[in-house]
This record gives C-alpha cells, sequence and structure tokens, in this order.
C-alpha cells in the first residue's frame, strides 16, 4: 500500500478495499518506527488526523469524495494549521499552536485529504539542508549521514521513506526542487501566483510559492489540483480559471524543444550529476524530443541577486516576531528594547539572524542603491533571459543541483558554500516562473540525482506531461530507499 | 530684527471606511480593547494585506477636491521600525509613488493682530498618501507595564503634507481648518479630533529673511486647533530665543504639552532613524484608471469654494456670510434646504441661519445635525415673513416655539394669532382713532417734533396688539398724522 | 568594499537583535564574505532597466469595504505570552 501512487490509493478507497482510518494508521505506524532515525516530522496528531480519517470515510460512503478524499498528506510546518502547532522549523514558534487554517490547508480539508502532520524544515525556510531547523535536521533516509536537502526537507524525506502519500513544500529559491533531488522523489514549483500564500509563514514574498512533493508527476497534478486556486485574501493570488493539471499527463512529447542552458552545463556540476541528466536528455530524444540550445546570461547573477533580495524581504517580514502577541519571549529583560532584542537573538537561530543582518543592511540608508535597487534591476534582466529562451523552446532541462546529497555538517561553517549549491534553482523564482525537479538516475554513493524542468509561465500541466512521459519510460521515481 | 516664521503641515486623517485598509475589520470607534483587532491587525504569521477599494476612493476624491495630480500607478512601501503599537514591526505606507501627486488649497486667514483684514492665501499640497494606522499604548495599572490595544492598527489614514508655505500660526490653522472642512465636506473622514480622526504634526523653523531655510522640529500629533495656534506660538518663540541666546536649534520631534503650553523634545522613539523603506512585495502597483477617477469625481459634492462664490454671484450674499454658511456642509445644506426657490429671500434666510439659529445651537450645545427646526420649517416661516403674513417679531415669536415645541409656521402662527393686520381699512380707523384722541401730541408733531413719530407707531402697535404690517402702518400714520 | 565592526553592531541595532562581541565579530566576518559574493552584482550596467519588485507584472486587486472579520480575541491572546483586560502586555513604553 505504502508504494501505491495516490490515483491508486484513491481507487482502493473509492473501492472500500482500504478505509482512510486504516490507510492514515499505517503511515502513523510507519511514522512512529521511523520518525526517530529520519527526524522528518516536527508534530504529529494522531486523534486529529483519524478524525480527518473518520470524517473523510464518510464521506467515501456517502459517494461524495474527490480524489485526495482520505488520503494522508503530510504538511510542511511553514503552513498555518488550526490547532496544529506550527512552527516554522524555528524556536521563535515553539509554541505557536495556530489560530487559523492557511489556503493551502483550507484547500486539502475541503478536498477530504487527512492531515498526516507537521514536517521538519529548515528555519524560516531558509536553508539547503535542512540543519537549521530548531528541531534537528533531516536526515536523507537514502544515507542517513546525509542531508535531504532543503528547506522542505522534511518532506522530502517523509515522502522519499513512504511516511506519508504525498507532501507540500514552498520553494522561495530552490526549496521544493533541491530537496526532491536530493531525496530521490519529484517537486513541482509553481508559477509566482498559482497556490495562495494566505497563511503560508513568508521568506521572502516576492519569491514564495507554495508546491506539491510526491513520488511522481502524477500524483503531483493530483495534488496541484487541491493547492492551486485563487485566493482573496492573498493580493499576489491570480485569479485564473481552474484548471486540470492531469489533462495533459498522456500526450506525446514528440517535437517538443527542450532547451539547454549552456550556463547550466558548465563548470561547477558534478560529474554523476552531469552523466545522470545527460543520460535523461538522451532519454528524451528517444520519446521524439529535440534539443535546443539556449543561454540565460544572466542566471550566473541570480546567487548574488537572490541573497540580497531574499533576505531584504525576510528581514521586513520576520520582524513581526517580536515576542509582543504570540511565540516566544525572553524570560527576563530590562526594558522594551532589550525584550525586543532578546527575545529575538534567543527565538532565532545562527542562519536566520544572518539573513535577517544582511537584509537590515543592504535595505539601510545609503546602500539601498548598490544593493537593493541594482538585484532588481538585475532580476529583471534574468528574467528577461527566459523569455527570450522560451521563443526557441517549450521546456529548459537542466540539473537541479550541482551535487548529490552532501554530508551532515559537511558545509556548517561556510554560507557561503551552501548558497551556491542553489545556482540552479534560484532564478526560476526570481522570473515568477514554474520549477520542477523529477528523479533520473543516481550519483556517486548511490545518492539520487534529480532532473529540472522549467516551463514557461502557467506551463504546469506541459511540464507534468514532460514528467509523466518521462516517467513512463523510466523507473528511476519508483526506486525506494532500502533498510526502512 | 524680525524673524521670518516657515511652518509645514502634515495631516493624518482617518478615512471613514468601514473596514480597515488592509484587512475586513470593523474600524468603529470605542470597541472593547482587541476586539477589532483581526488576524491582520495583530500579524498572525502568514497573514496578508489586500487593499480596501474605500480607501482608495476616499484618496482620489480629496485629491480631485484640491485640484491634485492622481497618480495613475502608485506604490506601497514598507517602512521598518519597532515599536509595540505597530504589529509587523513596519508600517504599510507609501514613499517615492504616493497615490496624490501635488495640488493646492486656498484658504481665508482671519489675522489675529488689530483689524488687520482676512486675506487669502493659498497652500501648495506635496502630495498626499494612504497608509495604515499603528495601535495604541494605554498606560494604566498593569503593574509597570504598557498594554497594548490594536483595535486601530490598520485603520485608513490619509496623510496630507503641504509645502512649508505657511508663515504665521494663523495661517497654519486657517489651513489646517480648511482641511478639516474639506475632508468633512466631501466625506472621506468624520474628521473627530478627539477620536483622533485628524491629527496634526507641524514642522516649524524660523530664519532671517533672505537666509536659508533654519532646522526645523516637529510637533508631533496637535489635535485641536487652539493647542496648534499654542505649540506654534511657543515653539516660534523659544527657536528665537534659542537662536538669540547664542544656541542651536537641533532637528527634533517635538511633544506640545495643553497643560504647560509648553513644547518639550521627545524621547527617540528609534535610535536612528532608518526606515529601510523598499516596496512591499506583498502589494502589487495600485493603478488608478481615468474611468475610475470620472467616477468618483461625478459622486463629489461641490465644494466649499465653489459654493461660496455662486452665494457670492448668484444670491448677493456677502463674501463673509458665504464662508460663514460654508464653513460646513451640514450648515450649507441647511441653508440651502431653507431657501428652496426663494432665491430672492436669500440675505434674510442667511441671516436667520448666522444669527438666530446659530445662536440658539450654540446656547444648547447642539450642531447643525442636532437642529429642532428642519430647514424645510425654518424655510416654511421665511415664506410667511416674505409674504407679509407675520412681521419680524412676530416671526421671532415663532421661531421660539417651533424650537420649544415643534410644529410648521402656519399652524403656530394660527394657534398664536400672529397674523400681521395688512387690511389698510382697519389701519388707517385705528390710526384715526389715536389722532383723535392725542390732540395735542399731534399738534407738537405738527410743530416740528418728528422724534414723537415713534410714540404714535408705538400706540398704534399696542392698539393692533402687535399685529399691524409695520410698513404699512408707517406709511398711513404719516400721511394721516401730515394731514 | 567590506562592513566594520560598527557597521554589524548598527545592524544589529537596527534588527533588534542581541548580539555578544564574539558573536558581532564572527558575524562580521560571514557578512563580509557574503557581501563578497554579492559584490559580483555591482560591476553589471543597468542603465535604464526598471526594478522588478514582483514576479508578475499585472495591478493590485482590491477588495471591497465590507466587514468580514469577527472578534476572535480570545482565541488570539490564548496565545500569547502576557495579557491582561484584552491588552497585549510589554515592557513600559517610554514617549
Amino acid at each position: 500500500m505504502i508504494h501505491s501512487s495516490l490515483a491508486q490509493l484513491g481507487a482502493a478507497l473509492r473501492a472500500k478495499k482500504i478505509s482512510s482510518v486504516e490507510l492514515t494508521q499505517t503511515y502513523l505506524d510507519r511514522i512512529t518506527r521511523l520518525n526517530a532515525q529520519l527526524n522528518a516530522f516536527i508534530t504529529l496528531n494522531p486523534e486529529a488526523s483519524l478524525a480527518q480519517a473518520r470524517a473523510a470515510d464518510a464521506r467515501l460512503a456517502a459517494g461524495t469524495a474527490d480524489a485526495l478524499t482520505g488520503i494522508p498528506v503530510a504538511q510542511k510546518d511553514i503552513f498555518c494549521a488550526k490547532g496544529w502547532l506550527t512552527t516554522c522549523g524555528s524556536k521563535m514558534l515553539h509554541n505557536f499552536v495556530s489560530p487559523y487554517d492557511a489556503h493551502v490547508i483550507s484547500q486539502f480539508n475541503n478536498a477530504g485529504a487527512v492531515n498526516l502532520g507537521k514536517t521538519n524544515m529548515d528555519e524560516f525556510a531558509m536553508g539547503s539542508s535542512n540543519e537549521t531547523s530548531h528541531y534537528g535536521p533531516v536526515k536523507n533516509p537514502w544515507d542517513t549521514a546525509r542531508v535531504p536537502g532543503g528547506s522542505s526537507g522534511g518532506t522530502a524525506a517523509a515522502v522519499a521513506a513512504r511516511l506519508c502519500a504525498a507532501a507540500t513544500g514552498t520553494d522561495t529559491g530552490g526549496s521544493i526542487r533541491q530537496p526532491a533531488a536530493l531525496c530521490g522523489i519529484s517537486g513541482l514549483k509553481p508559477t509566482y501566483g498559482v497556490c495562495s500564500r494566505y497563511g503560508m509563514i513568508a521568506f521572502a514574498s516576492s519569491l514564495d510559492q507554495a508546491g506539491p512533493m510526491g513520488r511522481n508527476a502524477e500524483d503531483l497534478a493530483l495534488m496541484l489540483n487541491v493547492m492551486a486556486g485563487f485566493d482573496e485574501r492573498d493580493s499576489t493570488s491570480l485569479q485564473r480559471d481552474k484548471e486540470d493539471y492531469t489533462r495533459d499527463l498522456n500526450k506525446p512529447l514528440t517535437g517538443l524543444r527542450i532547451g539547454l542552458p549552456k550556463e547550466f552545463f558548465a563548470e561547477g556540476m558534478g560529474a554523476d550529476v552531469a552523466k545522470a541528466v545527460e543520460d535523461a536528455i538522451a532519454e528524451y530524444k528517444k520519446l521524439g524530443a529535440v534539443i535546443v540550445d539556449i543561454s540565460l546570461p544572466n542566471s550566473k547573477l541570480s546567487v548574488p541577486v537572490y541573497y540580497v533580495l531574499a533576505p531584504a524581504e525576510a528581514s521586513s517580514n520576520l520582524s513581526r516576531f517580536d515576542g509582543v502577541r504570540y511565540g516566544y519571549r525572553a524570560p527576563e529583560y530590562s526594558d522594551l528594547a532589550d525584550m525586543y532584542e532578546k527575545s529575538r537573538a534567543q527565538g532565532f537561530g545562527a542562519e536566520v539572524k544572518r539573513r535577517i543582518m544582511i537584509g537590515t543592511y543592504v535595505l539601510s540608508h545609503g546602500y539601498y542603491d548598490a544593493y537593493y535597487l541594482q538585484a532588481q534591476k538585475i532580476r529583471r534582466l534574468i528574467a528577461q533571459d527566459f523569455t527570450e529562451a522560451y521563443k526557441q523552446c517549450d521546456v529548459i532541462m537542466g540539473p537541479t543541483s550541482p551535487s548529490t546529497a552532501f554530508k551532515l555538517g559537511e558545509k556548517g561553517d561556510d554560507p557561503v558554500q551552501m548558497y551556491l549549491s542553489d545556482i540552479y534553482t534560484i532564478a526560476v523564482n526570481l522570473a515568477g516562473l514554474p520549477g520542477m525537479s523529477i528523479p533520473c538516475g543516481f550519483g556517486a554513493n548511490d545518492m539520487p540525482v534529480g532532473l529540472q524542468i522549467i516551463g514557461n509561465y502557467f506551463d504546469e500541466a506541459r511540464m507534468l506531461n514532460v514528467a509523466h512521459q518521462y516517467q513512463l519510460a523510466t523507473d528511476w521515481h519508483n526506486r525506494a530507499p532500502q533498510g526502512l | 530684527m524680525t524673524w521670518e516664521i516657515v511652518i509645514g503641515l502634515e495631516v493624518h486623517t482617518q478615512l471613514s471606511t468601514n473596514t480597515k485598509i488592509f484587512s475586513g475589520a470593523s474600524t468603529a470607534f470605542g470597541a472593547e480593547p482587541n476586539t477589532q483587532a483581526d488576524a491582520v491587525s495583530i500579524a498572525l504569521p502568514g497573514v496578508l494585506p489586500v487593499l480596501n477599494k474605500g480607501a482608495v476612493e476616499r484618496a482620489i476624491k480629496f485629491g480631485l477636491a484640491t485640484g491634485s495630480h492622481i497618480a495613475p500607478r502608485s506604490v506601497f512601501a514598507r517602512k521598518n521600525y519597532f515599536y509595540p503599537d505597530l504589529p509587523k514591526g513596519y508600517q504599510i505606507s507609501q514613499f517615492d509613488l504616493p497615490v496624490v501627486g501635488q495640488g493646492a488649497l486656498t484658504v481665508q486667514v482671519e489675522a489675529l493682530s488689530g483689524n488687520a483684514k482676512p486675506y487669502e492665501k493659498t497652500v501648495r499640497i506635496t502630495r498626499a498618501h494612504l497608509e495604515e494606522d499603528a495601535g495604541k499604548s494605554m498606560h494604566g495599572d498593569f503593574h509597570g507595564m504598557t498594554g497594548i490595544d490594536l483595535n486601530r492598527a490598520g485603520t485608513p489614514l490619509l496623510e496630507i503634507v503641504s509645502e512649508p508655505d505657511m508663515s504665521s500660526a494663523a495661517e497654519a490653522v486657517a489651513y489646517a481648518k480648511a482641511l478639516h472642512t474639506l475632508v468633512r465636506w466631501i466625506g472621506i473622514s468624520d474628521g473627530n479630533m478627539q477620536e483622533g480622526s485628524f491629527r496634526c504634526d507641524v514642522n516649524v523653523s524660523v530664519r532671517k529673511p533672505g537666509q536659508p531655510l533654519g532646522t526645523r522640529r516637529e510637533i508631533k500629533n496637535l489635535n485641536s486647533f487652539k493647542f496648534m495656534q499654542q505649540a506654534i506660538d511657543y515653539e516660534v518663540q523659544w527657536q528665537i530665543d534659542t537662536i538669540e541666546n547664542g544656541g542651536t536649534v537641533h532637528q527634533a520631534t517635538i511633544l506640545f504639552n495643553p497643560d504647560t503650553g509648553e513644547t518639550r523634545a521627545m524621547r527617540s522613539k528609534e535610535d536612528a532613524h532608518d526606515y529601510r523603506y523598499f516596496p512591499d512585495p506583498d502589494l502589487l502597483p495600485l493603478e488608478i484608471s481615468s474611468e475610475w477617477i470620472e467616477q468618483v469625481r461625478a459622486t463629489l459634492p461641490e465644494l466649499p469654494q465653489a459654493k461660496q462664490a455662486r452665494y457670492v454671484n448668484e444670491l448677493g450674499l456677502s463674501a463673509y456670510d458665504a464662508s460663514i454658511l460654508t464653513a460646513s456642509r451640514e450648515m450649507a445644506d441647511f441653508f440651502e434646504a431653507a431657501l428652496g426657490d426663494a432665491t430672492a429671500q436669500a440675505k434674510i434666510c442667511a441671516n436667520w441661519i448666522i444669527g438666530e439659529v446659530s445662536a440658539q445651537l450654540n446656547r444648547d450645545g447642539l450642531d447643525m445635525t442636532q437642529c429642532p427646526i428642519t430647514a424645510q420649517q425654518l424655510g416654511g416661516m421665511l415664506q410667511r415673513i416674505a409674504d407679509n403674513t407675520i412681521s419680524n417679531s412676530g416671526a421671532k415669536e415663532v421661531f421660539r416655539t417651533m424650537w420649544a415645541e415643534g410644529g410648521e409656521a402656519d399652524a403656530i402662527i394660527e394657534a398664536n394669532g400672529l397674523k400681521q393686520v395688512s387690511d389698510s381699512g382697519a389701519i388707517e380707523a385705528l390710526v384715526d382713532e389715536i389722532i383723535a384722541g392725542n390732540a395735542g401730541k399731534v399738534a407738537e408733531y405738527r410743530s416740528g417734533k418728528d422724534k414723537l413719530f415713534g410714540f404714535f407707531v408705538g400706540l398704534a402697535m399696542k392698539a393692533s396688539k402687535g399685529k399691524a404690517n409695520p410698513a404699512q402702518l408707517n406709511d398711513i400714520l404719516k400721511k394721516k398724522l401730515e394731514g | 568594499m567590506s562592513l566594520s565592526l560598527a557597521d554589524v553592531e548598527k545592524v544589529a541595532r537596527l534588527a533588534r537583535l542581541a548580539m555578544s562581541d564574539e558573536e558581532l565579530k564572527a558575524a562580521q566576518t560571514q557578512l563580509n564574505n557574503i557581501f563578497g559574493l554579492i559584490a559580483e552584482m555591482q560591476a553589471v550596467d543597468t542603465q535604464g532597466i526598471s526594478p522588478m519588485s514582483h514576479a508578475q507584472d499585472v495591478a493590485q486587486r482590491l477588495r471591497e469595504d465590507k466587514v468580514t472579520e469577527s472578534n476572535q480575541r480570545e482565541a488570539f491572546q490564548a496565545i500569547a505570552p502576557q495579557v491582561e483586560q484584552g491588552l497585549y502586555l510589554v515592557p513600559q513604553v517610554i514617549e
């Protein structure tokens, strides 16, 4: 059962071969057995999960079930869920039981999905290895000495280890795609504005986007059908007609133009990653795709631009954590300023403080033009590169991450090295484009490699088609870590 | 040696929307603490702002009313600072691209000193931008702590910034009053100063004529025109004294203490003011189409200045009367409703409203909206004066009764027998009788003692029980006495 | 260009982060490394390029002026560090 796709699980539930309560309990038992090794979940609430499962079973019995009704889905702990501890991986929110539901959570609730638990993540989604979580690092199920990637590392590990049927992630600079690649699963970051950000604790508002993580493209399409949708409470949520993201899954790829940016295949990428990605491209050629050489000349600037813009927005977004209305307040302080400074110093971890400081500095008087404004201008150049590229191709492909999963602690002391591991994913967020990662083989130490597929705006259905056809022809996505 | 005073104003006016600028929480005044502080107002993690169309509409109205540029595209920015009444740690405001650009307001300045005449002054408006209000700090008995009420947090404000065009407290007060009238007139704010709906920050500096601008100090949060006057007077004197005593004025934010009449510098709110403004990534650019502007223009009432001009040019009122009648929209509406089509009666109508009505309202502590006499009732009475049904003294009695007991003029005239006698036969008979009964006085009058005329009027009025039409009576009496 | 210790101290104060001297020094080194990475950006000619604040090139959607929220004080203050008489309590604010 735990290796079934969402479509299979849905069919089994509707056929009453299994109940949602049984399925939910199966996963809860698995989590109880394995979470100590992986640390993928921060919070479980079996009572709440099973209550939702019972309600789903009633709905299944009444014949009013939707595609995901009764299916246990894990939620990244960045999404506020009413009655659930919602920590965002931070000590700052160690006691924050959300009084409201994020739009994404409501969408799953309305669909009758079961909230299986809240997954671990880098603190406030700032990290690429899940080592910045206040609740301890997540381990990669393929090798528990290695990182799962970040920031949606708990979700990636949970899906890879079959601790849930599918789960949510968020992606500000690669936080869905990179952990998906490192854990050998599939993940999709939609076009900015497709999923509401309401109730998703903000990191960098102009870049943050929620998306599904699962075992294959078809699962992602079913998840996105639930997650996507207009929300009037988010000014940047787009008013578009509801789409069925499964609609194009079975289209042939004949004539598909795949753009390969030369900058993505230059120095910096591991040979093992290069090999897996090249094999994947060869497979696509077999499926009828044609290769187009393209260039994204400004993409090399995406790391510096991102590390100005994201921290700038974050420094402001995180100002609300002041110990006044919710969250952590220092036990001792002398006056108001001291209360602020101590609560924030004790409540935030090192990486979060570092980014708050970068952001505060680049916005401060005298530096704004040189840093923030300049970064915003280059952001436009980066976005324009993609617009040009899509005149020649339908999708863009390349590696998701320059290397496979590294060891825990390996890059701990060097933020710059850590930041550079986002090199292939960041430009997509800056442009607001959809991007995904699917498993395409294994590299050094038998660790998974991810293939990144970047689509044009609102081209999610086509990207899912492109991924699905590959997954029909290959079986990397069906590989599961052993010994769990 | 004379000093030149330079004053600019920043006025924060709360907009009269039903809900907050970025959420659907109520803005009603006076609710229990934090009961109107919704998830957005208290800045729960994950919540987002969505701009209130009503707030934008009010900003457009203000722009139109002051002939200001209305930006087709404006931007919301975050102003970052920490303060307990600012839940997000930043205020959403507008910085380099405000919704309303340059405009102007022309005001009548009542010179305070001596017999100087009122004069017109045009104050340029630099900009007006939308922003959110902060919450309130309560310094009650909380074991030495401060209580924070966030009901007000997120209430829409229009911050109206003037150029430093004013050169006296009188000009500053006149401008502030005119703005206060205007925002209520066009219905964008209730202007309630006690409740903080209209708060003024005043920038004051002094210089010697011809010298560059002096260092300014900003008097914060003045919520009465009287205090504004006092605060500016005190501050100007303080700056002049400081400089003349060899000191230097340093830029500062200061508070006015109404009890002592003095100003003092605030303890620093933010050590170094570095607000780190940047465009709010949660809010896309605000676009205002010309169609929308025209829709809003169609809802604008006739503005005070246009009304004043019309009262003078078309109704023949004095500029003074016109300015008083347009002191508030309620007053002007009352005047126009009382007058109706009887434009020939404009002067008498104006006199009644500026005179009796205002005096009575004042005496009873009421405002125009609470007037016990409706404009239609007053108009009915004015009609009876015009058609000679009642005399002026009769009218005063009708008015008193109306004020105290209500009712229409005709019914009151009828019930109290106030109809004046305009039958010339009846008046002639009455006058004949008086002349016959006062032969001596008649002879005195005829021999040149003109002053006795009043004596005969008095007798005749008494004989008519006050109902004789005074003008008619005068005519007949004069004719008969001269015999 | 690099950040001095005083710059780092000022930033920490602006951001309301209490930091010890050692923490400030460590932060100075790390921030300077990061700004070394960011410096690459400075050489780019961006004349005539308009800044991009948002991932979408669309206008802001507005909300009708209707009350949609009800009183949730009890639920919201159940998770507050310190409240009394419906107010959030903080160390005394001095103006």
